[in-house]
């Protein structure tokens, strides 16, 4: 199959891949540029596992052709936030319990990300509908709930 | 960011627990973020999957197109010469293809095990049986060489319900002339007699689905050759004791295979048995190159091991002044093509038969049987749950007939300590359901008022009893290395896997209190059987309970020869030294010995650590634990102890039913039970609402439905999980009697926390609309059919 040349910035790197039409954007970031804090857990959109943010937007990679990333911006978890600059959503998570087996750790957050963005104030209904496409067979949701909620007051109040 | 954090302390309840002494624990108890919450956070844990090897192949499994079926001929020839492809293998190619199922066992139980085939041969038993392995240096290559395998089969007509199945003249699954796996008899004093003296009897039969455990990681692995000829597979398994019988497929010794499971994207059961270790290792033995292989969450839902389907007819009596008389129980389960755990599942759920109640007669049959549906397995409760949804609808049914509450009926009737279960085991640990019960009961506060005409709300409890620790026939041990380094920092080898419950850092929490040092101090190496001391298998709800006390007893040697150092240079008795915060103090007693000054300043830890290691003492200690065992005296007739020690606990629902629709929509759930003692808070409410999300998801959406064989629900938007969506917030009640087998007095909770999740929700929809429904899940078709249904008594106790 031919073969594109596709340039990306992956958490503010560039980056270039060469990729065929069919390859989705999640085989790319893990066969291809090592982003192996992004998940497959279905490969079908189901799951969310697979979350990353294009250009500020959270997609499921596996859904994502890679053509479709050329040019963009693409953030994963380890572009969040990192352990000495780390995004109030991750401190939430691990105060709160968040992350048992932490497979679903990496979209869900950068669900919540893209979600807090559209929703700053949010309640825990609208919280749980924001992260519905998520799953996690672990935790219950509710420690997540919990986590989410208390990184929307952190962003409201400002960055510490 | 602290790793001690006490700032999400819960809103405090009224209790009505009894007081039991709490010590003073510097680190147990606490509600801590986990050491390993950190590296997940950041996206820095490597999975099972996300270390590739340089010059790695794929691998692909060719599964069956049939459920039962004859294996004619299997035609690899055009596939070996297709582009890339590196080997083909079948049924001939492996050493020892015919086995049989252990689990990481110490010892063989023999009538417990069942045969098993690394690759399909002669017949085929179940849809998605694998029939050929291929590795290629691109996935997309092996996948064009297994589609281009040729497999010519002979379809057999099959059998596909385990009640026809057991049928004398029913289709035969495998080569053997009956489909059983197993059968157990549980007979206590005189069920039949006692059934005539009873004023009240209830009967009624219950069906369970298959279930699938959705990790959100599906089966994941890679294996190479290391340069000392040992096959090394990281994979992501519950089980690294598998390396001996993958060794035994390949006709090596077992010192020959390691294996090693890095952090697990979950587990629950289903990487209990061997999923891609042993295909792995075939390939890599056949190459010489490194393999990988990863399922795909089709190919997971269609071939990896399912949740047992049950039919259960169950027969209650009881007194007029509402005491239980006698419990006849009928359990028959579906095993699928193989057998794998099926014999150890049906024994747990014929010893959990009458549930955590005090019972004087007692008869329980039960039968595991082979069908030509996916096989069946381990998942979370391993049998208890499904027992558990039969059991705790024969108690409401109960109290409705006595004119009783489900609480009242239940505090009559709950099992006590020093009492005899089922099976005659005289209980000597804590056994306070009764304390579960009225606290979920009571947190489920004021009724909400129906939001519609419509709507009507009902409100549920169940409770459970689910062992935690293996059967005792296993003789299962777990080993712990704990050892100070020149720094004073310390280091726990321990041959856990961490499935995401915390194993790994319950046993750094345990160190670190024993030890005096901080969370942040402790390192844990686990998971590897090259070099971590072999632990067992994380199932059975056994981690913290068998490497706990490994760990604990490493760690109190470690800290007794520490002791005796530090006592010789501040020169006192090492008796009168504590060792916390890094340092040894002296106590200050009243009558201290003559001749002897309290020293006041505390002698630091790293003093004595570097004390010990100049004089050549020890600074390190490898402990074994042993939980107690037996011998099967009777494989067929259960009696006496079978389990170490069991978990009581309590689920209480309330729900919304929409009688136009039969929706339900679950507005409050409570899980209390009791954990003996939290070794951390945050991860116990983590288990305990996990736990029950899980039991949601059992109640009402999920079924692995399958048509003469045939999964027709073969992806996450057929087969269902709960969703944050469907979920309401979980309030999870950490009782502490601490009277457990575990270190500091614990129980464990893994599997505990699902299994009366199920019974309390439908309790709760009956108590909705007034009958039960008696078949999960409860999906909306099944409630409005059970409210149509003239046949069915009515529930409610309030007529």
């Amino acid at each position: 199959m031919e073969l594109y040349a596709i340039e990306l910035r992956l958490n503010g790197q560039p980056r270039k891949a060469s990729v065929t039409v069919a390859d989705t954007l999640l085989d790319v970031l893990r066969t291809q540029l090592g982003a192996h804090d992004v998940k497959n857990g279905c490969g079908q959109g189901d799951c969310g596992a697979c979350t990353v943010l294009l250009d500020g937007r959270a997609v499921n990679s596996c859904l994502t052709l890679a053509v479709q990333a050329d040019g963009s911006e693409v953030t994963t978890l380890r572009g969040l936030g990192t352990p000495e600059d780390p995004h109030p959503l991750q401190e939430a998570f691990v105060r709160h319990g968040a992350i048992q087996c932490g497979f679903c750790t990496s979209g869900m957050v950068l669900a919540a990300k893209s979600f807090l963005d559209d929703h700053p104030e949010p309640t825990r209904d609208e919280i749980r509908e924001g992260i519905s496409g998520n799953l996690c067979r672990c935790t219950g949701y509710t420690k997540i709930v919990d986590a989410i909620e208390e990184a929307a007051h952190v962003n409201a109040g400002g960055r510490s | 960011m602290s790793t001690v954090d006490d700032r999400t302390e819960k809103k405090t309840v009224e209790r009505t627990v009894p007081e039991v002494e709490a010590p003073d624990y510097s680190l147990i108890g606490r509600r801590l973020p986990r050491h390993d919450a950190r590296d997940k956070v950041f996206g820095q844990t490597k999975y099972a999957g996300d270390r590739p090897v340089e010059g790695m192949l794929y691998a692909k499994v060719l599964r069956s197109a049939y459920a039962a079926a004859r294996l004619i001929s299997v035609d690899t020839g055009v596939a070996e010469a297709m582009p890339g492809v590196h080997a083909v293998m079948t049924a001939k190619d492996v050493p020892l293809n015919e086995t049989t199922t252990k689990f990481g066992q110490t010892t063989d139980t023999g009538g417990f095990e069942g045969t098993v085939r690394v690759l399909a041969d002669k017949k085929v038993r179940y849809m998605g049986e694998a029939v050929a392995l291929v590795a290629a240096e691109t996935l997309e290559q092996a996948e064009r060489a297994a589609r281009a395998i040729k497999v010519e089969y002979e379809p057999l007509e099959g059998v596909f319900d385990p009640r026809e199945a057991l049928k004398p003249d029913a289709y035969r699954v495998g080569e053997s002339d009956t489909n059983v796996v197993s059968n157990y008899r549980v007979r206590k004093g005189d069920a039949d007699e006692a059934f005539k003296t009873a004023d009240v009897i209830v009967e009624n039969t219950y069906h369970v689905p298959h279930g699938d455990h959705v990790y959100i990681e599906p089966e994941t692995g890679i294996a190479w050759l290391d340069e000392d000829g040992v096959i090394t597979i990281r994979a992501s398994t519950q089980v690294i004791e598998h390396f001996r019988g993958v060794a035994d497929i390949l006709g090596l010794p077992h010192n020959k295979v390691r294996v090693i499971a890095p952090m697990l994207g979950g587990g629950f059961g289903g990487k209990e048995d061997i999923t891609v270790e042993a295909y792995l290792a075939l390939l890599v033995w056949r190459t010489g190159r490194p393999v990988s292989l990863t399922y795909t969450r089709e190919e997971s839902l269609l071939a990896h091991s399912k949740r047992h389907p049950y039919f259960m007819k169950y027969r209650h009596g009881a007194n007029a002044d509402g005491k239980l008389v006698a419990v006849e129980a009928e359990l028959i389960s579906d095993a699928g093509g193989y057998a794998y755990l099926s014999p150890w599942v049906l024994l747990y759920s014929t010893v959990c038969a009458p549930g955590p109640y005090r019972v004087p007669n007692v008869k329980v049959d039960s039968y595991a049987v082979l069908t030509n549906n996916t096989f069946t397995s381990a998942y979370r409760g391993f049998g208890a749950p499904q027992v558990c949804f039969a059991y705790e609808q024969q108690m409401d049914a109960l109290a409705a007939r006595l004119g009783m509450s489900p609480l009242e009926f239940r505090e009559l009737n709950y099992l006590h300590t020093g009492e005899a279960s089922g099976t005659g085991h005289v209980i000597q640990t804590a056994v306070w359901t009764d304390v579960t019960a009225r606290e979920a009961w009571a947190a489920l506060g004021e009724p909400t008022k129906p939001r519609s005409s419509h709507e009507r709300i009902g409100r549920g409890m169940a409770s459970s009893m689910q062992s935690y620790g293996r059967l005792i026939y296993m003789h299962d041990t777990s080993r712990s290395f704990v050892g100070f380094e020149m720094d004073g920092t310390l280091v726990v080898r321990c041959g856990v896997q961490d499935i995401g419950g915390g194993q790994a850092s319950s046993l750094a929490t345990i160190a670190a209190e024993v030890l005096g040092v901080d969370l942040d101090d402790v390192t844990v190496y686990f998971g590897d059987t090259a070099l971590t001391p072999l632990a067992g298998t994380t199932t059975a709800t056994r981690q913290l309970y068998m490497s706990g006390n490994a760990t604990l007893k490493a760690a109190t040697t470690v800290r007794d020869t520490l002791a005796q150092k530090a006592g010789e240079m501040l020169g006192v008795q090492p008796e009168r030294l504590e060792l916390r915060d890094k340092a040894f103090h002296v106590l200050v007693v009243d009558d201290a010995e003559p001749g002897v000054t309290p020293t006041p300043e505390p002698l630091p830890l790293l003093d004595v650590v570097k004390a010990c290691a100049s004089s050549g003492i020890p600074l390190w200690n490898l402990a074994q634990f042993n939980a107690p065992s037996r011998e099967v005296e009777d494989v067929q007739n259960v009696h006496g102890q079978i389990f170490p020690d069991f978990t009581f606990g309590t689920h209480a629902a309330e729900v919304a039913v929409d009688t136009d629709t039969g929706n339900v929509e679950v507005l409050k759930f409570i899980a209390a039970f009791d954990v003996g003692q939290a070794i951390n808070c945050l991860s116990a409410e983590g288990q305990l609402e996990g736990g029950s999300v899980c039991g949601l998801g059992y109640a009402l959406l999920e079924d692995v439905k399958l048509d003469q064989g045939k999964t027709i629900t073969p992806a996450l938007d057929t087969y269902l999980i709960p969703t944050a969506k469907d979920t309401p917030d979980v309030q999870s009640i950490l009782v502490e009697s601490r009277g457990g087998v575990g270190p500091f007095g614990a129980k464990g909770i893994g599997e505990p926390s699902s299994t009366s999740g199920a019974p309390a929700l439908a309790n709760a929809v009956a108590d909705a609309i007034g009958v039960q429904v008696r078949e999960l899940p409860m999906t909306p078709e099944r409630v409005l059919r059970a409210m149509r249904d003239p046949e069915l008594e009515s529930i409610s106790a309030k007529a």
